[in-house]
């Protein structure tokens, strides 16, 4: 196991501006955290320091003692437009489960899971827009990750897409898949979340469960957020 | 100019058989000289494309600036090289088409070399942060970036098959422009020309261009299957 | 990968390119007349009919094919600059000049011949009144055995052409064809050698101006290429080329070749 997940001091500069600025959070060992906060304020930043692709300016990030970029395997991340390759469905999860050395017979289970089995053999980059970040997360889950990192994976999708990426996501996290999911879709927020971080100009405006941040937020950032207030 | 495609019509019909072997010389060696600049000019295309490295903007320019590369002075280096007199006298090729192959391979490794980099570059910038949450290894990277980079890559062999198969300096010089053995299109239309024949070195010329349409027109078609499947 | 069996594919066809070149076979470093005019069309195929040596042509300029082989890049030296052939031999690249052939040169013009030399038998006469009417002439300036004549001819007339390089005397740095092609072209006089000139597709309005010069001559000479010097040769081989060549055989199918009923060279290897 990686977690629990300890962050400390965390900080992210561009030239002067501080874009993450003194982050500090545990997570533990299971569940969903919805990470929330306007545009800009350092979300999908914060993902990529956990998944290990940047490096902090200062501060520390320790998954189970160990840093990011040790255990990025032992993680998927799904991003908010999904990269998929030039190729065929099937031979998007056919590329991973290859060079991560995992059972190829696999791939049509995961296609079938994901909803995408009458697809496989359809160009990747012919797909939808809610198909291509279904196709993103069985390519996710075909590398066996204990954390799932998901940055807006529903944005922009028909509800019915948003469903049906849920219900993967649930599968997932039933199975015991640590998953931290960012969003700015409140319903969703509150049918996932089992805690909340919310994040403001690169801090920390609060970290509380899930029950406690939809009844009644600690910070006022957050209760503007909630109530459809603008918070820069 | 009629006279000419009268001229080249009458050749193409009457299957003259000199000009078969002449034109079937030409596409031999400026696809064999294609196959090995690709073998060249890829592996080195990629390293520079995905490679960081100290001296890299130096191997840029002289990458770029060995495109322009005049193919005379091609021909004199590789003619220098291989006389008798020179350090691979002994091979004996000077004067067959080996030692056309060999210059064409020279002349247009650099494009294969700098075209490429260019291509697999936009494409990295692309899959890098991909690849990366996945941890492929870098050998993995290229196969993978090489791969989906397949049909931009077949125009950049293309252009290096073009600049061969129409260049006449460095093959007049390693060749010889012997009749029967080092014969190609384009030495033979110097010859036609300096005999004052200029319209059959026309005919030979639109010859030519015709073979440079059908090879452009193979290429082109197999592109336009891949962009419909959104595979470039 | 596909890229390995291309690999294989690519190294196999290398391999039969040089496998091309295996059978008997000599290399001419030969000046560009003798084989723009045609000639070795018609004399190869006798040739290698009898002996059975296939006989490959590299044609460039007398200075070119000078270096080429001393570079030791052929079997035998065909070319026309007698004193830069002695030199050849003196040094050791070649065995022995013989007397081959000779054709006459020409110098060709316009129609309306704008310097007046139309019928000069006098080529430093006819040159200097080229000169002296600032007409244009396009010379080969390449250091082939046609260019080497014509500056020859030009230092006994007193008149340093270069020193009007770019102005009405031009120089194309190219073979004999695309010297006429380029004379042609700008209206220039050109001095060529009348084997090139006869089988010449391109004349247009032009026409021999001067002629008939005894310094006009134009002899070639045929060197084998000494194997104590470059021992790649096919010496052998060389030899029974040129011997062909001087023999009455040769000299009678040089004789013999024509074009549009005009003879272009003249045997006159001497037969001791
Ligand atoms: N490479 C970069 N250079 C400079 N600033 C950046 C860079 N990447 C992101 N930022 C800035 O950092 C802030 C946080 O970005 P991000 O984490 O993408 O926000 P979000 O919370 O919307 O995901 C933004 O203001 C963004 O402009
Ligand atoms: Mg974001």
């Amino acid at each position: 196991m990686i977690l629990p997940l300890a962050v400390r001091d965390l900080v992210l500069r561009f030239g002067q501006a501080n874009v993450l600025n003194g982050l500090s959070f545990d997570l533990g060992g299971s569940g969903c955290t919805m990470i929330m906060g306007p545009n800009g304020s350092g979300k999908s930043l914060l993902l990529k320091l956990l998944h290990g692709l940047m490096t902090p300016s200062g501060g520390r990030i320790e998954w189970g003692g160990r840093a990011p970029r040790d255990v990025t395997a032992r993680q998927a991340l799904v991003f908010q437009k999904p990269v998929l390759l030039r190729r065929s469905v099937a031979a998007n999860i056919d590329f991973v489960l290859r060079a991560r050395g995992k059972d190829r017979d696999r791939r049509d289970a995961l296609l079938e899971h994901v909803g995408l089995g009458h697809k496989a053999s359809q160009p990747a980059r012919l797909l939808s827009g809610g198909e291509a970040q279904r196709l993103a997360l069985a390519r996710a889950l075909a590398t066996d990750p204990e954390v799932l990192l998901l940055d807006e994976p529903t944005a922009s999708l028909d509800p019915a897409s948003v469903v049906a990426i849920e219900g993967i996501v649930a599968d997932a996290r039933a199975r015991g898949v640590r998953v931290i999911f960012v969003t700015h879709d409140i319903g969703q927020a509150r049918r996932m979340a089992d805690d909340v971080l919310f994040l403001q100009r690169g801090r920390i405006a609060e970290h509380t469960p899930a029950a406690a941040f939809f009844h009644a937020p600690q910070s006022q950032a957050a209760r503007d957020y909630l109530n459809g207030r603008i918070v820069v | 100019m009629g006279e000419a495609v009268t001229l080249a019509l009458q050749l193409v019909l009457s299957g003259d058989p000199d000009l078969l072997e002449i034109v079937l010389l030409s596409l031999r060696v400026s696809l064999t000289a294609t196959v090995l600049a690709c073998l060249i000019g890829l592996p080195i295309g990629s390293l520079v494309a995905i490679g960081r490295f100290p001296g890299r903007n130096a191997v840029l320019i002289v990458m770029n600036a060995l495109m322009g590369l005049p193919p005379v002075v091609v021909g004199l280096l590789v003619y220098l090289h291989l006389s008798r007199s020179g350090p691979l006298g002994f091979l004996g090729l000077l004067y067959t088409p080996t030692a056309m192959i060999i210059a064409q391979t020279l002349l247009i490794a650099p494009i294969v070399a700098a075209l490429s980099r260019q291509v697999l570059e936009d494409l990295h910038a692309e899959y890098s942060e991909q690849f990366r949450s996945l941890c492929l290894t870098r050998v993995q990277a290229v196969e993978a970036l090489l791969w989906d980079a397949r049909y931009s890559l077949l125009t950049v062999g293309l252009a290096g098959f073009g600049r061969a198969v129409a260049e006449v300096g460095a093959v007049i010089i390693v060749g010889g422009n012997i009749d029967h053995l080092t014969r190609v299109m384009t030495t033979a239309i110097a010859l036609e020309t300096s005999k004052g024949d200029l319209a059959l070195a026309l005919a030979l010329g639109i010859i030519l261009l015709v073979i440079a349409l059908g090879v452009n027109a193979a290429v082109q078609s197999v592109r336009m299957t891949a962009t419909r499947q959104a595979y470039v | 990968m596909q890229i390995k069996a291309f690999g294989a594919a690519t190294i196999a066809t290398l391999l039969t390119g040089g496998a091309w070149a295996q059978e008997q076979s000599i290399i001419v470093q030969s000046t560009t007349s003798t084989a723009n005019s045609g000639l070795y069309d018609h004399l190869l195929p006798m040739f290698e009919n009898e002996t059975g040596i296939k006989v490959n042509v590299v044609a460039v300029g007398t200075g070119q094919a000078i270096k080429n082989a001393e570079n030791c890049d052929g079997d035998v030296l065909l070319v026309h600059a007698r004193s830069a052939e002695e030199a050849f031999v003196e040094a050791g690249y070649g065995t022995e000049r013989m007397d081959l052939m000779y054709n006459d040169f020409v110098i060709v013009g316009p129609e309306d011949d704008p310097a007046g030399v139309g019928g000069m038998e006098d080529v430093r006469a006819a040159l200097s009144k080229i000169a002296g009417e600032g007409a244009l002439f396009a010379s080969r300036g390449d250091d082939s055995g046609t260019n080497r004549k014509e500056m020859a001819l030009w230092a006994e007339t007193g008149i340093d052409p270069s020193a009007a390089s770019g102005d009405w005397y031009r120089e194309t740095g190219s073979g004999m064809g695309a010297t006429l092609n380029a004379g042609i072209g700008m209206g220039a006089y050109v001095m060529t050698d009348r084997a090139t000139w006869i089988s010449f597709e391109n004349k247009q309005d032009y026409e021999i101006q001067v002629q008939g010069d005894a310094d006009m001559f134009n002899q070639y000479g045929v060197i084998p290429v000494s194997p104590e010097r470059c021992p790649s040769v096919n010496a052998e081989a060389a030899q029974t080329f040129a011997d062909w060549l001087v023999s009455d055989e040769g000299q009678d199918a040089i004789a013999a070749y024509t074009v549009a009923d005009q003879q272009l060279f003249f045997p006159n290897a001497s037969s001791d």
